[in-house]
């Protein structure tokens, strides 16, 4: 009995309390990302964004859930029920679950595998499914072109991540995201209290290409074309009401949060503060990762207020056209300069 | 020569950059919006809204039966019913604006040679039954009393212009 205890129920216990740790601050961090964004966008308009629930509109996504949980869910006539309710479950899940490998600390992660990087891949590879069966499942055909669209978008452009991606590995010579972070503590030019950050060496065309790929990736603007209303009404979620649309304006935005954390743990440090020396470094890891992820949704939302939308001539010209050769030019630049000079990384233990 | 500097320019993303601290400096600007139900935009005084009808200052209505604006009226929103009153003189019976129907272009008033219908300032007189929305001139007559400072100043401020 007590074996039993010690062994699968104490274990499980922590696991799912840890599980709990990550997924409610993420959670919140997306209900208020829906806010920053009204505010951002707001602000660039000369408007004022919401101001009326609470102080500043504060309350206003806790307004909107309750709103969108209240609604009727519509299941059209013709749509395939099961499919219809399982995609945006799936694109949520998929959102939350590759958040297991993201080290939000030295330390601080929820499972520390060597394939981390592989494995965000895989799981972001994955999200052009609930938007697919999304498309297919309501039976209606705007929501099959947005999702035709979407599916040839993501594949596009994660052509070129996979390349960004190999360019920070040779540097690295690890897959796991932990690695890849500590590779980045040492310093620049040899001076030690300088970021040793990716962005700040030949790596920064890369972590724009990661970046404008990340936009791709995610369906925001400028490459939102998925859901592009002038043409395609709401693109793949046309059909979709009450919470199951929440879960994939939920699982859309957990997405962002999650690109953004890529980024910053491939090219901006991660947990590693910006200058290695006292008043910055007394800043907890996890607090500046948290600033970093913040910084880059900025990003996202600056993108938005900043640019007109793609064509989709447009999109796949410069997914293929200039993404994909410039990453492969530049992966064989790097790998090149490693290899004659060698500066090769050892393999971490 | 230009080659170069167009593709160095779309290398480093100028456009782009360029684009993105525009709106980044608008993010400081002060802001358009008005805070509505708290703060009220201006209004000229030959802004059309609800309709009433006006009284002269002895509290005699204005409004003769001449129906010219029910004539004039476009969206056919105006019935009016006359007969001659007790001491003589010629009045409604009944005066109706269908404003479900009303297109607010101001016929009416412009057609009016007494200035006894008048479109007011007041455009917060929405409803939540179609039913409200059928005037009758009961509640015209009321509109005319409750607005009558408004409506005069709006009709004085517009006469130079007439």
């Amino acid at each position: 009995m007590a074996e039993l205890l010690h062994v699968y129920v104490l274990p499980t216990v922590i696991i799912v309390a840890e599980i709990i740790a990550i997924i409610v601050p993420l959670l919140v961090a997306v209900a208020y990302l829906t806010y920053a964004e009204r505010k951002v966008l707001a602000l660039m308009q000369l408007r004022k964004g919401p101001n009326v629930v609470g102080w500043f509109g504060l309350l206003q996504p806790l307004a909107d859930g309750l709103k969108l949980l209240t609604k009727e869910t519509i299941i059209p006539a013709g749509a395939n029920r099961v499919l219809f309710v399982a995609a945006p479950m799936l694109t949520f899940v998929l959102a939350l679950i590759a958040w297991a490998v993201i080290p939000i600390g030295d330390g601080v992660v929820l499972s520390n595998i060597n394939v981390g990087i592989l494995y965000l891949f895989a799981i972001s590879s994955l999200g052009v499914y609930g938007i697919i069966v999304a498309g297919w499942a309501s039976n209606s055909k705007y929501a099959f072109l947005g999702a035709l669209r979407s599916a040839a978008q993501m594949v596009s452009y994660e052509v070129s991540i996979g390349f960004v991606i190999i360019t920070v590995l040779v540097c690295v010579g690890s897959l796991n995201l932990s690695d890849i972070v500590r590779a980045q503590a040492g310093g620049w030019f040899g001076i030690p209290w300088l970021p040793g950050w990716f962005v700040f060496t030949p790596l920064l065309p890369m972590f724009v290409i990661f970046f404008i790929s990340g936009l791709a990736e995610t369906n925001r603007s400028p490459f939102d074309l998925v859901e592009g209303e002038s043409e395609l009404v709401g693109g793949y979620f046309v059909e979709y009401s009450s919470m199951v649309f929440a879960l994939f304006y939920l699982g859309e935005y957990a997405n962002m949060i999650l690109i953004s954390a890529t980024t910053s743990i491939l090219f901006l440090g991660g947990w590693l503060p910006p200058l290695n020396i006292p008043p910055f470094t007394w800043v907890p890891g996890p607090i500046w990762f948290a600033l970093k992820v913040a910084f880059l949704l900025f990003m996202f939302l600056w993108v938005r207020a900043t640019f007109p939308r793609f064509r989709y001539d447009q999109l796949m010209r410069l997914g293929w056209k200039v993404f994909l050769p410039f990453s492969l030019l530049w992966v064989v630049l790097i790998a090149g300069g490693l290899v004659a000079f060698g500066w090769l990384p050892e393999r971490p233990v | 020569m230009a080659l170069l500097d167009r593709s160095a320019r779309s290398l480093l993303l100028a456009e782009m950059l360029s684009g993105m601290s525009l709106t980044f400096r608008y993010m400081f600007r002060p802001k358009a919006t008005l805070n509505y139900p708290y703060e009220k935009g201006h209004l000229s005084p030959r802004f059309r809204g609800e309709h009433a009808l006006r009284r002269y200052p002895n509290g005699e209505e204005r409004c003769i039966a001449c129906k010219l604006c029910e004539a004039i009226c476009p969206a056919l929103a105006i019935t009016i019913e006359a007969e001659p009153r007790a001491d003589g003189s010629r009045r409604t019976t009944r005066y109706d604006i269908d404003m479900t129907k009303c297109i607010y272009c101001g016929f009416c008033q412009e057609a009016c040679p007494v200035d006894a219908i008048v479109e007011g300032p007041n455009f917060e007189f929405a409803a939540e039954t179609r039913e409200e929305l059928f005037y009758n001139k009961e509640k015209l007559l009321d509109n005319g009393d409750r607005w009558e400072a408004e409506l005069a100043g709006n009709l004085t401020a517009d006469a130079p212009y007439r």
